[in-house]
């Protein structure tokens, strides 16, 4: 009997090793092992981020240019999507059975229990649709969110657009912060003016059960932050302008800025051909974005900042005579004979003073006024002499904001080409080349490079006798709608105010009588001063330039336009000038006859000589 | 309720103990047990609570639209099912043992042909209003009953095989019909029942028989099967120098290798081949849950999770997460302990372990201290069903044991759980406290 009660013992040291095992165990899951503890987090405390709302963005006179509109995702939870008609699900989305299958695939591999998106950025058209027969498709959700949108359908290059930040992105540590599936400015103002708009996003911490059902905030929302809303923005586009501007462009291809001159501020922005921004916000994002990135008109060349490579033709002779004024090689009264020995010109009264030769855009005469700018006998040697020349010219040029960047705030802009002594000396070889080789770049032609901005910069200058504000498009941020004073600086060129006068007066004769006469609004007493060029293009039909400024008094108005394929600038850029001028300065257009011109494209029928 | 009438009742002569110190069965009661008892169920009780518990929608705990609220109702009837136990005449549960496992066995039957099955199990019997109750659970008493009084009568030392078979018919029989109620967790809790027998003198060669081939179960399915042989072979001749006895049983010794040899491989085979897919998973969960976490390995997982985040104190009553917001599955019932893991910590889950183990050795020492064969055999079989739930509760919670659906003793949410553990440890309480009217045989 005895030892069968030891027993006992043995029976109760299993009791004890079971408990202490059990005890060791939970200490080591419990106490030593961290990683069931963050599992909990990630299983019950979700971190959901408050998106702020953007900011908006309004043009100068109160027009709201970019809101947000309510967009909807279609989630889903394959648990609960049982019997679901999957070809009339795809029909409702317009998608493909194989595309609605493989969707149903990936949610199944992210989560069996927990919602994933099913289909992202439904409009509300779509969501009104779809809502109501929603009921037949069990374990599908709508998800309510705000994306980009654009009433006016306007001025997509200068916004640019909002996508998902993408993976090299989150690598980069200038955008910390930022997770997977964010979306962030990708071109334009909405990039260069991300950290403005974005706002400061909050975080709530929030727990979930094991469907990820909302059980209420963690600890009470001790360690919620507040999500505080992007700034409002308020652009220097004249809306109503930038319209007028995309009607008269629709269908071409070329570039329309206007700025008012004063300030610098941007009150037109065209690149043709253009398209709508709200492409960019709805479910077809993606491939919205490949067609027109694969267009061969180029749509998503941003042209005003971008098209640096074209010459800028016969406006560049109004540079040349400022230079050359101000080195005092000329002056107001030189005259030059139509020397077409020199360089062939067309028929016109001759021999003309500065005035003339800017009215009838000699060749001949800025011929011979460049050869004195360049060759101003500083060495005896011709091609030194030549070098130095075009040495000093270059720096006058780069002080009007050619060749170089002029700082307009979005990104992606193009210094352009001002010949150099450099690109000559690579070509031809030091001490090779001289004024013969280099004489096109009197009239515009040649190696030289200016982007449709730095054209219309540089009739600020003309305007403003002789200094710039950089342009820009936005023209203040916040509440407070304070200008941004770095947007305000002046520039000035290394050409004195008075210098400017005889060529304002010439390029007022070019609209009232000379190449740009259907720019002219002498009907309504505005005095358009302008000048056209015909950019040589060896692929095709010339592109067409005219530049302009408007009223000559006290000028409110610098435009450039750039007609591609225009041919001259007379026929095609210069009477879309004077429309653009006369909608900005009257909110009115009477000068009917030239916007039908213009509407009906004939200038691009006009046959070359 | 008096002496004499007892001594008439029992039919035997009953010699009132010197050291009896009330007539009374409730002063003669080991309020100690009763004691642990109390706390097990009110401990319960509030995490029953702490499960259903919500931030967002706090309902009272004695509200009967959850589960707490039915809880304290179910603790109530145990209330008065625990007086009825101790003033009925303690002699009814020997004399009227097998009568009562004859009844259980045919409500068993019973149950079989007539349940519904909920869940795959036909173990529920619906008794109307919205109560069903699970004879099953009732078994275990029953059983335990039978067992003691046919140890009562014969002894295991004496090695008779007839009564070595009626005995194993006795405890497997309502085991088998379990397992045809597709309830093979329950049915499990028989093999318990082996502690009880060891003590009263069954050969502990089979205990260590059947230890060694549950740790060589487990070892294939966690070693490569070459690594284990050797080592076992290792072992082996390690134990046969140490023993110069075994050494002259060297055939015998060899036999044995080449059936673990051969229980080795028939391991894989009956894991693949034999068993279901939910209870092949199940194992293959306590093996790698980490292979399969959203499937097999879900329980184990959030239940590791759950009780893995409490840390050393927990994060304190009703601030659970893992728990209340159902990452844990049967989070009331059978997997109870991961609210303690996972709200009162290491130091919590470790009082929860000591207070088993004090109601464990307790019940030892009452067992021991019958005079009677009966009690003394009873008290190890409550003590048995109440360590295997514990081992494979606890362990199923913390990765240690297969995720079998058997509840946390007086813990686990349930009418038919608690009732049926109460009847188990209050029969027995009846018995301690009568012993000293029994004359030691």
């Amino acid at each position: 009997m005895n030892y069968l009660e030891n027993r006992k013992y043995v029976i109760q040291a299993i009791f004890l090793v079971v408990g202490v095992v059990y005890a060791l165990r939970l200490f080591y899951i419990q106490v030593v092992d961290s990683s069931y503890k963050q599992a909990a987090e990630t299983n019950a405390i979700k971190t959901v981020i408050q998106y702020p709302f953007r900011g908006l963005i309004y043009d100068r006179n109160g027009e709201l240019l970019v809101q947000n509109t309510p967009v909807y995702d279609l989630m889903i939870v394959p648990k609960e999507a049982r019997n679901i008609d999957t070809l009339r699900l795809a029909g409702m989305l317009d998608i493909t059975l194989e595309d609605a299958r493989e969707r149903f695939k990936k949610a199944r591999a992210y989560s069996w229990v927990k919602p994933s998106i099913f289909q992202q950025m439904l409009s509300t058209q779509d969501f009104a649709h779809i809502q109501d027969n929603l009921i037949d498709f069990p374990g599908f959700y709508i998800n309510a969110r705000t994306a980009r949108g654009y009433p006016h359908q306007s001025l997509g290059h200068a916004l640019g657009y909002i996508a998902e930040i993408s993976p090299k992105q989150l690598e980069d540590s200038t955008y910390a912060g930022y997770r997977p599936g964010d979306y962030i400015g990708k071109a334009g103002i909405e990039m260069a003016y991300e950290k403005y708009l974005m706002g400061k996003r909050g975080v709530k911490y929030k727990m979930v059960n094991v469907r990820g059902i909302d059980k209420g905030s963690f600890k009470d929302g001790a360690y919620d932050t507040l999500s505080i809303a992007g700034q409002n923005m308020v652009s220097t586009i004249d809306l109503d302008l930038q319209a007028y501007g995309e009607h008269l462009m629709n269908g071409a291809k070329g570039s329309i800025v206007a700025i008012e001159p004063k300030t610098g501020e941007i009150l037109a922005y065209i690149s043709a051909p253009f398209y709508d921004p709200n492409l960019f916000t709805g479910k077809d994002y993606g491939k919205n974005y490949m067609q027109l990135l694969q267009d061969p008109d180029k749509t998503m060349f941003n042209r005003p900042i971008m098209a640096d490579r074209n010459p800028p033709g016969s406006i560049f002779k109004l540079t040349q005579a400022l230079i050359a004024l101000e080195d005092g090689v000329i002056d107001p009264n030189t005259r030059y004979a139509c020397n077409k020995s020199l360089v062939n010109c067309h028929p016109h009264p001759s021999p003309l003073d500065l005035r003339g030769a800017v009215q009838h855009s000699c060749n001949p005469w800025f011929f011979q006024a460049y050869k004195a700018l360049i060759n101003q006998g500083k060495s005896k040697n011709t091609f030194t002499d030549t070098s130095i020349g075009l040495r000093d010219w270059r720096e006058h040029v780069l002080t009007f904001g050619f060749g170089k960047k002029l700082g307009i705030d979005i990104p992606g802009e193009k210094s352009g080409i001002i010949a150099s002594t450099d690109l000559y000396d690579r070509v031809y070889g030091k001490d090779r080349w001289k004024y013969s080789t280099i004489y096109s770049l009197s009239i515009g032609q040649g190696e030289l490079g200016v982007t449709p901005l730095q054209m219309a910069n540089f009739m600020a200058i003309v305007a403003n006798k002789g200094y710039y504000v950089t342009p820009h498009l936005i023209r203040s941020i916040g509440e407070d709608g304070k200008p941004l004073a770095e947007n305000y600086e002046r520039h000035y060129t290394s050409v004195k105010p008075h210098h400017f006068d005889p060529i304002i007066e010439g390029m007022a004769e070019v609209v009232r009588a000379g190449t740009g006469r259907k720019a002219s609004l002498g009907k309504v007493g505005i005095t358009v001063c302008g000048k056209t060029g015909t950019a040589q293009n060896p692929q095709g039909p010339d592109h067409a330039v005219f530049v302009a400024f408007a009223p000559m008094e006290d000028p409110k108005i610098a435009i450039a336009v750039y007609v591609e394929h225009g041919k001259w600038g007379g026929q095609s850029a210069a009477p879309i000038a004077g429309l653009m001028i006369e909608q900005y300065l009257t909110d009115t257009v009477t000068i009917k006859e030239q916007e039908k011109w213009v509407l009906s494209r004939e200038y691009l029928n006009i046959r070359s000589k | 309720m008096s002496t004499t009438q007892h001594r008439v009742l029992g039919g035997k002569i009953v010699q009132p103990s010197s050291r009896r110190q009330s007539t009374s069965v409730f002063g003669n009661l080991d309020w100690f047990t009763v004691l642990i008892y109390s706390v097990l169920v009110a401990l319960g009780w509030m995490n029953i609570y702490a499960v259903v518990y919500s931030p967002d929608n706090v309902v009272n705990i004695f509200s009967f639209d959850i589960n707490s609220g039915r809880q304290l109702t179910f603790i109530a009837a145990g209330v008065i099912l625990i007086i009825i136990l101790l003033v009925v005449d303690y002699k009814v549960y020997e004399h009227l043992a097998y009568p009562i496992y004859g009844g259980i066995i045919l409500l068993l039957l019973f149950t079989l042909a007539v349940a519904n099955p909920v869940a795959g199990s036909r173990s529920w019997l619906d008794l109307g209003a919205g109560f069903r109750l699970q004879p099953a659970e009732l078994s275990k008493f029953a059983t335990a009953l039978a067992i003691s009084k046919y140890l009562s009568q014969v002894s295991l030392r004496q090695q008779k095989m007839k009564d070595q078979m009626i005995l194993a018919a006795i405890t497997f029989l309502p085991a088998v019909i379990i397992i045809l109620q597709n309830e093979t967790g329950s049915a499990l809790v028989f093999g318990a029942f082996i502690l009880a027998f060891f003590r009263e003198g069954m050969s502990p060669l089979i205990l260590i028989i059947g230890g060694s081939a549950a740790a060589i179960f487990i070892l294939t399915l966690l070693v490569p099967k070459l690594y284990l042989l050797i080592g076992i072979a290792a072992l082996m001749g390690l134990a046969m120098f140490l023993d110069y006895r075994l050494m002259r049983r060297f055939k015998t010794m060899i036999a044995l290798f080449v059936l673990v040899v051969g229980m080795v491989f028939s391991v894989d085979y009956f894991v693949n081949d034999i068993l279901q897919p939910h209870q092949q998973n199940r194992i293959k969960a306590l093996i790698n849950p980490e292979a399969d976490p959203l499937g097999y390995g879900w329980n184990v997982t959030q239940s590791k999770i759950a009780i893995g985040s409490g840390g050393f104190w927990g994060k304190g009553f009703l601030e659970g997460t893992q728990t209340k917001f159902d990452f844990v599955p049967e989070q009331s019932t059978d997997f109870i302990f991961c609210t303690i893991g996972e709200e009162h910590g290491w130091v919590g889950s470790t009082i929860l372990i000591a207070l088993f183990l004090l109601l464990m050795m307790r019940i030892v020492y009452i067992a021991e201290r019958q005079k009677s064969v009966f009690g003394r055999t009873y008290g190890y079989c409550v003590v048995s069903v109440i360590f295997f739930h514990f081992v494979i509760n606890v362990g199923m919670t913390i990765g240690l044991a297969p995720v079998v659906g058997i509840p946390l003793p007086f813990f686990s949410y349930g009418g038919s759980s608690l009732w049926s553990f109460t009847i188990l440890l209050f029969i027995l309480l009846a018995i301690d406290a009568n012993r000293n009217r029994e004359l030691v045989r």
